[in-house]
């Protein structure tokens, strides 16, 4: 099949998605707004990078709206470990994801709404959105108290954070999203945000904690769905569109090709936890083994996700010296995570002296270095 | 035009005796001349400093944050540099030049300022210097044709290296379609369009085809989408295939592996194989299936065939023992901790069922479901996935019949299971009847365990599965 290669993307998607309504007038000009029918972080974080990547947005600026099921969000150059409590998020199933663009972590659910505003980099204005979507909130509800910090963040009852920004540019096109608190789960937001991991040092971009609060408990006639209409409404109104919002499914690979590979790639183990900056452990496990409690020392270096140097202070002839290097050597290379490192030190034990003591003193280190991951 | 620095700072390891600051389409024609200059011993490309451009909003410093290049890599243009973060905002820095590094200006985590050099790129003489605009060339063989790759006032985009894969090809760019950035045209997408001209299978490209907003009834129908079942036709024109090899290195679990299968090898390995009769097991399980179900529990076949497994080991003890390192000393282990072999993303993953031998099967069911789904959620902690005695791999639910089955040291037997296949068999009254048929395969360590036992135990596990009502019998 062959197509003009002067057919740009952004036609094709708008030919594909208009959607017959009466009395609807081509908007082929100006903006256009969009809004995800999933709830899957991946598939959403996606769906940026592909509109990012191949529409024209000279022609026409995009806003797209959507709402994840629980998700912790990592900016590009952070790391999980120190932001997060990643043993927590494995246990309720809650998903971890590494965006493209920079700053902090934020929890999403729900209750949790994402604007993302797509224009060409000349155009690219972060101030200006903000104030739109405060003029949109505003229109709602007068009396709200709301206002735009110098950190592009929006403050509610000038104390407590509802929306926090993050920004993505790239050779022609950049992005600003941002969240907006309506709903959400504070209680599992304060508690995933928060990290157990000891003796972290890194370069990676810190998250600065703030108190925040939902819109809904200012006004619970605030939900989800009103504030999306409204923030739509105000974008159709100074752009000068319809105020039209048009779905889409980021699992359509006929509509947007290439997309499923996109949403694959944000899932992978090298994107999520192989991007962090590198970092080194330095800690101390307490391990009670028979009658007495043994103070370890660790050190780590962590570069890329994988383990880089190794030293474990263990007291003399506790294991075998060849035990310990081969343990050692093992860990070296392998990714900082617990699960392959479960993995890696079972299997390690069927090649190792079958000696019960020797083998429970292996078991509760290795537990141990695993709760560090 | 560019303006271009002529170097004389001593930190440059690179001494060139001139530059040519030659930056128009006229520079190509001067390429003969500049060939002159590459007798010597160092490479006389020219060097450009790629300064970091305006980020916007006023911003002056950004950090490093990433690499995706080091210095002698070779760039095109639009690959991407680097990238930097500015107060919450992440930039991909993208290359507007072919050539090589020979400078990267900071580290990572260095402040960066907008309008100084980031990187310094050394630019092939011989292609001369990528202009600002995309090169707009006309098509390679087409002398009746004067189109330009201007269609519709659109210019073709590609970079330097894809147009001379279609030159040599004898491909029109304005043919391809583009699946990049801005509808750049790529190397897969010159190899897509060749696969649709002959036929030939090539690995299907990431990027799907882009559907035409035209009705069905008016485009032209393409070459059979089906490549893959075609076979291929021999070819005239050369194919260039730009796969590489890829290679990385063996860590982690996929090491410990290395080391676990080498020591199983050294295990002389005695087979013994046999066909099994499952049609009254898996009547017996549709029975119990939905009482197991009220009870919360999933019930598979395993459960049965790791409890047969157990009463056969109460009989032939020697297969659920260890062999120490010299061969020196047996050891019986009194617990049977049957192993189950799991295909997890890492790989093959063993945990065990402890004490199987004072389990019933609905407990033993109940703690699969349980290592089953920690499995799959990549939680199985180490006391699962130690001190197994004997293992069962039921490769048969991906597929297979008869397999060779490795053991896992330091146990001395394991036993494979194929799949169950529907097929016609004779019964007692010699008609033809339909039979669950599976196909078992067990491997044991030959230093201490016979033939005979093997075939043995093989029998009595295969008398319990086959009439589970004899397990009753045994059950203790």
């Amino acid at each position: 099949m062959v197509l003009q290669p002067s057919l740009k993307n952004c036609l094709r998607l708008s030919c594909i998605l208009r959607t017959p309504k009466a009395g609807f007038r081509s908007t082929a000009c100006g903006a256009l707004i969009i809004q995800s029918v999933s709830n899957d972080v991946y598939q959403n974080l996606a769906v940026e990078d592909w509109i990012h990547d191949h529409m024209d947005l000279e022609k026409r600026q995009v806003l797209f709206l959507w709402r994840n099921s629980p998700a912790v969000v990592i900016g590009r150059h952070q790391n999980p470990w120190q932001e997060c409590n990643l043993r927590l998020l494995r246990q309720k199933n809650i998903k971890l994801a590494r965006r493209r663009s920079g700053g902090g972590t934020v929890y999403h659910d729900l209750g949790n709404i994402n604007l993302t505003f797509f224009t060409t980099r000349k155009k690219y204005e972060r101030m200006e959105n903000l104030k739109l979507v405060v003029k949109a909130l505003k229109a709602l509800r007068p009396q709200l108290d709301i206002h735009v910090t110098d950190r592009y963040d929006i403050l509610l009852d000038r104390h407590y954070k509802i929306s926090g920004t993050a920004a993505k540019l790239g050779g022609t096109s950049a992005y600003h999203h941002c969240t907006l608190l309506c709903n959400a789960d504070k209680f599992v937001l304060s508690s995933v945000l928060k990290s157990p991991y000891k003796g972290l040092k890194s370069n990676a971009t810190p998250s600065v904690p703030a108190s925040v609060k939902n819109l809904f408990e200012e006004d619970p006639s605030l939900t989800s769905e009103v504030l999306l209409d409204a923030i739509a409404k105000e974008y159709a109104t100074q752009h000068q569109i319809d105020h039209h919002i048009t779905l889409i499914n980021p699992a359509d690979e006929t509509l947007l090709p290439g997309i499923n590979n996109k949403t694959k790639e944000l899932q992978t183990w090298e994107w999520v936890y192989g991007k962090t900056p590198k970092f080194s452990v330095s800690t101390c496990l307490n391990m009670a083994y028979k009658d007495s409690v043994l103070d370890i020392k660790v050190n780590m270096d962590v570069k890329r996700g994988r383990i880089e140097v190794c030293n474990i202070d263990l007291p003399e002839q506790w294991l075998p010296p060849a035990l310990y290097s081969k343990l050692v050597k093992s860990l070296t290379g392998s990714k900082f995570c617990p699960n392959e490192t479960t993995a890696l030190v079972t299997t390690l034990l069927r090649v190792c002296p079958q000696d019960d003591e020797l083998h429970s003193r292996w078991n509760l280190l290795c537990e141990n270095m695993i709760t560090l991951m | 035009v560019c303006t271009h620095r002529v170097r004389s700072c001593s930190s440059i390891r690179v001494i060139k005796s001139k530059y040519v600051c030659v930056f128009d389409k006229s520079a190509l024609k001067f390429t003969h001349q500049q060939r002159l200059f590459r007798t010597s011993a160092v490479s006389c490309g020219q060097i450009v400093q790629f300064k970091l451009s305006d980020i916007g909003e006023g911003i002056t410093e950004v950090t490093v944050k990433e690499w995706y290049i080091k210095e002698g890599d070779s760039v095109s243009q639009f690959d991407s540099i680097c990238e930097v973060q500015s107060d919450k905002a992440s930039v991909t820095i993208t290359s507007r030049y072919d050539g090589i590094i020979r400078k990267l200006h900071y580290s990572i985590d260095d402040i960066a300022f907008v309008g100084k050099p980031l990187v310094d790129i050394e630019i092939d003489a011989s292609k001369g210097v990528a202009s600002e605009e995309d090169v707009v060339e006309t098509p390679p063989m087409s002398h009746e044709e004067h189109t330009h790759q201007e269609i519709k006032g659109h210019k073709t985009l590609a970079t330097p290296a894809v147009r001379r894969l279609a030159m040599e090809n004898n491909i029109k760019l304005s043919e391809v379609v583009g699946t990049g950035k801005d509808n750049r045209i790529l190397k897969e997408d010159i190899l897509n369009y060749l696969a649709k001209q002959t036929g030939a299978i090539l690995p299907p490209s990431p990027k799907a085809e882009i559907v035409s907003p035209l009705p069905k009834s008016e485009t032209v129908p393409a070459a059979p989408k089906d490549t893959a079942r075609k076979i291929p036709v021999p070819v005239s024109r050369p194919i260039v295939f730009s796969g590489k090899d890829k290679t990385e290195p063996v860590t982690g679990f996929q090491k410990a592996m290395v080391k676990t299968m080498s020591a199983a090898l050294k295990i002389p390995h005695f087979g013994y194989c046999d066909e099994i009769d499952l049609t009254q097991l898996v009547q017996l399980r549709e029975e119990l299936k939905p009482l197991a179900e009220i009870r919360g529990v999933k019930l598979s076949l395993m459960p049965f065939f790791i409890k047969a497994a157990s009463l056969g080991l109460l009989q032939y003890p020697i297969l659920n023992a260890s062999l120490d390192e010299n061969c020196q000393n047996v050891t019986y282990k009194a617990s049977h901790n049957i192993g189950v072999a799991m295909d997890t993303e890492q790989g093959l993953i063993v945990p065990n069922v402890k004490n199987v031998q004072v389990c019933s099967v609905f407990d033993i069911a109940a703690e699969l479901n349980r290592l089953q789904s920690l499995g799959s959620a990549g939680q199985l902690g180490t006391s699962d996935l130690t001190g197994g005695t004997f293992t069962l791999s039921n490769i048969g639910t991906i597929g297979g019949t008869y397999a060779k089955p490795v053991i896992l040291p330091p146990e001395v037997a394991i036993g494979a299971l194929g799949k169950i296949q529907v097929v016609p068999r004779f019964n007692r009254k010699g008609e033809v009847c339909k039979a669950q048929i599976m196909n078992v395969s067990w491997s044991a360590d030959h230093r201490i365990i016979d033939g005979a036992t093997v075939a043995r135990f093989s029998n009595l596990w295969k008398s319990y599965v086959e009439n589970p009502a004899s397990m009753l019998l045994d059950l203790k």
